[in-house]
């Protein structure tokens, strides 16, 4: 037992030690792009930052989170050892090394093209085989997660996988899809041509490619956010999960919608014609359908818990709800940033409107909302919840874990909602620095400063998280080792057997994916498409 | 505690309510797209970017405004590290312009602020798209794409002329320093 603690807490540990690293690089960047002059700001500088500061929260962090949390479910919900551990170590130590690789050429300048890549500019090939890395280690963990939920039932014919680990599956399978597209862009296409075996590049191949992995990435993400929703937040709000039924259908939704709509990121794109963006944009809108089924479920579940601690009326359940425990508070909260970040997101997905946002600030601060808001104060959530399982303590106080939720929201807040404005105005993300002296550029710097302003206070409340999680080794001891996994209001006895596997489901995943992909794909073998000649960054220098 | 019937009742409802949302939200994107003929810049048409230079269109004596016999307004332009050909775009005031770019380098990507052009710019590909300008002035064209180091130096001008300065020259040309 100790060991697999040890291994989550060793994922976690570098999850949000990485997290702190890219806050501050965040702040930074936020800086050198206002008005007010920054130390060290040059473009070789900020690129470099930028790259880091991506490539760490979107690769990095989250991996290493889904993986820790991914194992600490394997063991607690289905209460038996993980098989084969000695392999998540493997995965661990792989992920590791693939993040030193990768983090080497950035420092030194060599990896400056963004978290995104954009081919045919071409980075050190240490860059990109790093993050290969990195992904082949997270391909152990998800074997090892479908490998966990296949002998558990084995073990226990004809009963329901718990809905939490249904779901750690969901997502894991959903990684394996969805890092088919940038492993293929990466073997293929990136490191032939950083090796200098190749001078040319199909660009509109490669962006295709990511945009399979693009969309779906987000709710690889997102979905132990979910998890803690359905399955941990009841329970700590002391009531019941209104339904596991819907919320086996949300994870299936998710595998289904996240991955067939990728090119809803290339609308502006030349290589695409408008039949395959409309498709795509039509398949879009019903990813909102697990998001608000969610909602629901979520919303009731913590009615029937309001009521039973004698909350009253119409809306006096929301009052009588524990608010002062961490996970019921960050879930209120990251509810709300799901709400201002997903209307931002429907607004991308917009077929017309689209073009008013795209590559804006806007787009900034939509993805920041979603993953730097709900995602992330959900992982901070998970953490303090599952923290004293894994060493045994009680946190010594609550209240500095809710001020760093608090100001994680705020600083969030006051640092996106400019972005949105600003985007509208025309502002371009990944630019460095602005002409303050230009009269059409002037009217951006106070919006600009606010939100140097909430970054400054979202650098406090990282610093504040990792004290937390330091200090929870100090706390008393406490005996209470057992994860409270919310109980539905009907638990189920027995469930279709589509809803406790995932044979199906992956075989509409492909009919989609051939659907939605398959000619937008094809296309650049079946045409003589064009190439662009490679440029190096690493020999720029 | 309610039973099962009724909770998977008032799930279906909400369920309903939801999919009615996307519903509306769809006919209303569709609708608008169709009555506005709004479609994202999706031109399929490719150009060699290792010959770019010698392309007819693209020529550096090609590039800019041009006014054809027919009276259409065309702009042809070069986005290239880290420049714009050329730099400052005149359009006339509530005419149709098509603008045409390419690159014979890297991605870049272009916004004109407070108008709905907006398109990627693809080595390979030419990226046209066409807007009309109702205010006369001087709005930014940047790029928004990450193309290189000097990617935020790369930053254009479109000035809106009203139609007493607009004076298209013998080839039909207009640039921002005669207008």
């Amino acid at each position: 037992m100790p060991k697999v603690e040890r291994l989550t807490l060793a994922h976690l540990w570098v999850a949000f030690a990485a997290f702190f690293l890219a806050a501050i690089l965040g702040v930074w960047q936020m800086w050198v792009r206002s008005p007010i002059p920054a130390p060290l700001a040059t473009p070789h500088n900020y690129f470099l930052s930028l790259t880091a500061h991506g490539t760490t929260m979107a690769y990095v962090v989250t991996t290493f989170f889904a993986m820790g949390f991914g194992y600490f479910v394997a063991q607690t919900a289905l209460a038996r050892p993980l098989p084969a551990p000695g392999l998540a170590w493997v995965g661990f130590w792989l992920a590791i090394l693939g993040v030193i690789m990768a983090v080497v050429p950035i420092a030194l300048g060599d990896a400056s093209v963004l978290y995104t890549f954009y081919p045919p500019l071409t980075a050190s090939v240490w860059y990109y085989l790093g993050l290969v890395l990195v992904v082949v280690g997270s391909w152990l963990w998800a074997g090892l997660m479908i490998a966990a939920m296949t002998a558990w039932k084995r073990e226990n014919p004809g009963r329901p996988v718990p809905l939490a680990m249904y779901a750690t599956v969901a997502n894991a399978i959903l990684w394996l899809w969805t890092t088919v597209g940038v492993a293929a862009e990466l073997l293929f296409q990136v490191i032939p041509a950083a090796m200098g075996w190749t001078q040319t590049i199909d660009t509109g191949l490669s962006r295709t490619l990511f945009s399979w992995t693009l969309h779906a990435i987000v709710y690889f993400w997102l979905i132990p956010a979910y998890i803690a929703f359905y399955t941990l937040l009841p329970q700590a709000a002391g009531g019941r999960l209104y339904s596991d039924t819907m919320g086996r259908l949300t994870f299936i939704f998710f595998l289904l919608y996240s991955l067939p709509v990728g090119l809803h990121h290339l609308f502006m794109d030349p290589e695409h014609s408008a039949s395959f963006k409309f498709l795509q944009m039509l398949l879009t809108a019903f990813v909102t359908l697990p998001t608000l089924l969610t909602v629901f479920t979520i919303t009731a579940s913590l009615e029937i818990a309001g009521r039973l601690r004698g909350g009253r009326g119409l809306f006096g359940w929301i009052a009588a709800l524990p608010w002062e425990r961490p996970m019921v508070l960050a879930t209120g909260l990251a509810l709300v940033m799901l709400g201002f970040g997903g209307f931002g997101g429907i607004i991308n997905m917009s077929y017309g409107m689209n073009a008013m946002v795209h590559n804006t600030s806007w787009v900034t601060a939509h993805f920041h909302l979603i993953l730097g808001g709900s995602v992330v104060i959900m992982y901070f959530a998970i953490a303090y919840e599952i923290w004293p399982k894994l060493t045994g303590r009680m946190p010594m106080s609550v209240r500095p874990i809710r001020l760093q939720l608090w100001t994680w929201f705020i600083g969030m807040m006051v640092t996106t909602l400019p972005w949105h404005w600003l985007g509208i105005l025309g502002q371009p993300r990944r630019v460095s620095t602005f002409n303050y002296s230009d009269p059409m550029v002037i009217g951006w710097s106070h919006y600009v400063l606010i939100s140097l302003a909430g970054a400054v206070i979202l650098l406090f409340s990282a610093a504040l998280l990792i004290w937390n999680l330091a200090t929870l080794y100090r706390g008393a001891a406490t005996a209470d080792r057992q994860v409270g996994y919310a109980l539905a209001v009907h638990p189920p006895q027995r469930v279709p057997a589509a809803l406790n596997g995932f044979g199906l489901w992956n075989a509409l995943v492909l009919v989609l994916m051939a659907a939605a992909y398959g000619y937008p794909i094809g296309q650049f073998f079946l045409h003589d498409s064009p190439q662009a000649l490679i440029h190096h960054v690493d020999l720029e220098r | 505690m309610r039973n099962e019937q009724e909770l998977l009742r008032t799930e279906l409802r909400w369920a309903a309510f939801v999919l009615l949302g996307i519903t509306i939200l769809l006919v209303v994107i569709i609708g608008t797209g169709l009555a506005f003929s709004i479609h994202p810049p999706s031109h399929h048409e490719y150009i060699d970017p290792k010959t770019l230079h010698l392309s007819e269109e693209f020529t550096e004596a090609n590039l800019g405004t041009r006014v054809a016999a027919d009276g259409s307004v065309t702009t042809r332009i070069v986005a290239t590290q880290f420049a714009f050909l050329p730099q400052c775009i005149a359009v006339p005031q509530n005419q149709r312009v098509t603008f045409r770019f390419a690159t014979p380098d890297v991605i870049h990507g272009i916004l004109i602020a407070h108008t709905n052009v907006n398109t990627m710019i693809m080595p390979g590909y030419v990226s046209q798209v066409s807007a009309t300008f109702p205010k006369a002035g001087d709005t930014i064209m940047p790029c928004h794409e990450f193309c290189g180091l000097g990617h935020s130096e790369m930053w254009a001008v479109v000035r809106v002329v009203p139609p007493a300065d607009w004076h298209p020259d013998a080839q039909g040309r207009v640039s921002c320093a005669k207008s």
